[in-house]
């Protein structure tokens, strides 16, 4: 169920039915499913988890624990595998603090060139603590990630691959298998950014091989403040926790502490319970929509608008259909992102203009900005045909 | 959010004076003399601006642009470089964000005020 038929899912659209929402990859709308197993934890068993020994405790114990096997099922992970977060950021941060603690001069962390902030400020501030230098591999100039830099850059010396499975900036899917068979090769570990892969790809972390992935749940049809940050049972068991309070426990005196087991030992204090359930509804929301279903729907609407968006506008990404998502970022000659999405906002299409969080990208790109429209399972062809009426009524305004 | 708008609110907006003055943009120049010289950016879209200003008997007497922007941000700075000509330091710390929205004459949504403030804040930056 794609298209039309799935925005019934999502109240929203019930509000707002002409409404072109293209600003998926920044946040996605939150369905029905999502809401309501929000609310039936606040309004039928809420309670803190993990502690009371009633009745109602257990309860919400229990769905929140479902909620992680339902990652788990999601990712193709074990339960025991999954850390709930506040969102990539969180885990990203956690991983570039405590995986780097060790690193000398020596060492080299290998990013992209096309990283979201996320995954490029916490590793810079680390390599400055640290003194381990950052590497990026370099773009093709048809946007794709340049598998010949990585062969160069990834060394003896190399201890981190991190990169984004998808841009969120160009749409561009990266050759996760061969990054992670080139890391994995010199003995680094790697680290997957999915936060713009969760809801448009099937993601398989057995199969990917990766040793750490991160993603987050509004990205996802799921709640704001949720995220997950999966990490291989071998490494999880060596990694220190970033916090230290109550539940990452299993004894303390007054002089020490022994950690739980994982994953407990890595979400200290209470946790964002509603969150958890909704994210877990929201893997199950869109399994059921089936993901491989999304995909191919998002393909042919990627499509459709490269090609009418394509005649009115400079694209900025990759042509090659099978090489990108519906994230299709693109200038206008003359013509400020700033300007394009506000004039779109006020025919009805919302989309997201500037830098992405990707300042250095667009630099290296040779562009201040740009305008970004990215499509979720409820977009269509009439979102895409809105959005190019929209261009070029901003083009006869701006470019007269 | 607002929904499918009649051209006439976009054409609020983009009034034909703001669309002259981010197509032709005044004093956006550098001063062949000035004293100092000031960066801006604009975080939520990456903006950058430049102001070089030079002083004459405690008077702005010359004041130049330099970045890009988009129709707001130029307009903005268009305006508000020709108004500090001529003023003390003083006259112009004291100019407000509400005068700077009122010279523009556009309403100016909550996500395009720094667009319109920052030439504005960067030139008295420049003055502290
Ligand atoms: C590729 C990528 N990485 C990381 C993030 C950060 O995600 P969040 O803001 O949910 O932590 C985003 C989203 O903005 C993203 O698109």
């Amino acid at each position: 169920m794609t298209g039309t038929a799935a925005k019934q899912h999502f109240a929203l659209f019930a509000r707002h039915p002409h409404l072109a929402y293209l600003d998926n990859a920044a946040s996605t709308q939150t369905p029905q499913a999502v809401v309501g197993a929000m609310a039936s934890y606040y309004t039928g068993y809420r309670a803190n988890i993990h502690r009371g020994v009633y009745e109602l405790s257990a309860l919400a114990t229990g769905r929140y624990e479902n909620a992680r096997g339902a990652l788990a099922r999601f990712i193709n992970a074990s339960a025991d595998e999954i850390i709930f977060t506040s969102g990539t950021t969180a885990g990203l941060n956690w991983l570039a603090l405590r995986l780097t603690q060790k690193f000398t001069s020596r060492d080299n962390v290998v990013l992209t060139r096309l990283e979201h902030h996320a995954n490029l400020v916490p590793w810079q501030q680390a390599a400055k603590e640290r003194g381990f230098s950052l590497r990026f591999v370099e773009l093709t100039p048809g946007y794709e990630i340049d598998l010949a830099s990585a062969r160069t850059l990834i060394d003896e010396n190399t201890k981190v691959v991190g990169f984004a499975l998808v841009s969120n900036t160009l749409g561009t899917i990266s050759p996760a298998r061969e990054l992670i068979a080139l890391a994995h090769e010199r003995g680094a570990l790697t680290i997957v950014d999915a936060a713009q892969a969760a809801a448009h790809l099937p993601l398989d972390v057995r199969d990917l091989e990766a040793d750490f992935v991160a993603f987050s749940g509004h990205k996802m049809y799921g709640p704001t403040g949720s995220g997950v940050l999966f990490g291989r049972r071998e490494h999880l068991r060596r990694l220190e926790p970033l916090f230290y309070g109550g539940e990452m426990v299993s004894h303390v005196t007054y002089e020490t502490a022994e950690w739980a087991g994982i994953p407990e030992r890595f979400e200290a204090g209470t946790p964002a319970i509603a969150e958890a359930i909704g994210l877990g509804a929201a893997a199950e929301f869109i399994t059921g929509l089936d993901l491989a279903a999304i995909r191919a729907h998002e393909t042919r609407l990627t499509e459709y608008a490269l090609e009418k968006v394509g005649k009115e506008v400079k694209i900025i990404g990759p042509a090659d259909i099978s090489r990108r998502t519906g994230v299709v970022s693109f200038v206008i000659k003359g013509a400020h992102p700033h300007d394009i999405a506000d004039i779109l906002d006020k025919h009805g299409v919302v989309v997201r203009a500037g830098h992405h969080c990707t300042m250095p990208l667009m630099r290296y790109l040779g562009l201040t900005g740009a305008t970004r429209a990215s499509l979720g399972v409820y977009s269509t062809a009439e979102d895409i045909d809105r959005l190019v009426e929209g261009v070029r009524y901003a083009k006869k305004v701006l470019c007269a | 959010m607002r929904l499918e708008l009649p051209h006439s609110e976009i054409e609020a907006v983009y009034k034909e004076m703001i669309l002259e003055l981010f197509r032709h943009p005044l004093n956006k120049k550098i001063p062949k003399r000035y004293d100092v010289k000031r960066r801006g950016l604009n975080p939520s879209c990456g903006d950058e601006i430049e102001v070089m200003i030079a002083w004459e008997e405690g008077k702005l007497s010359d004041i130049g642009h330099q970045g890009q922007g988009c129709a707001i941000s130029q307009a903005a700075a268009s305006l508000i470089t020709d108004y500090v000509k001529g003023k003390t330091a003083t006259e112009i710390l004291s100019i407000t964000n509400t005068d700077m929205i009122n010279m523009l004459g556009i309403p100016v949504s909550y996500t395009r005020i720094k667009c319109a403030l920052l030439c504005l804040s960067t030139i008295q930056d420049a003055l502290t």
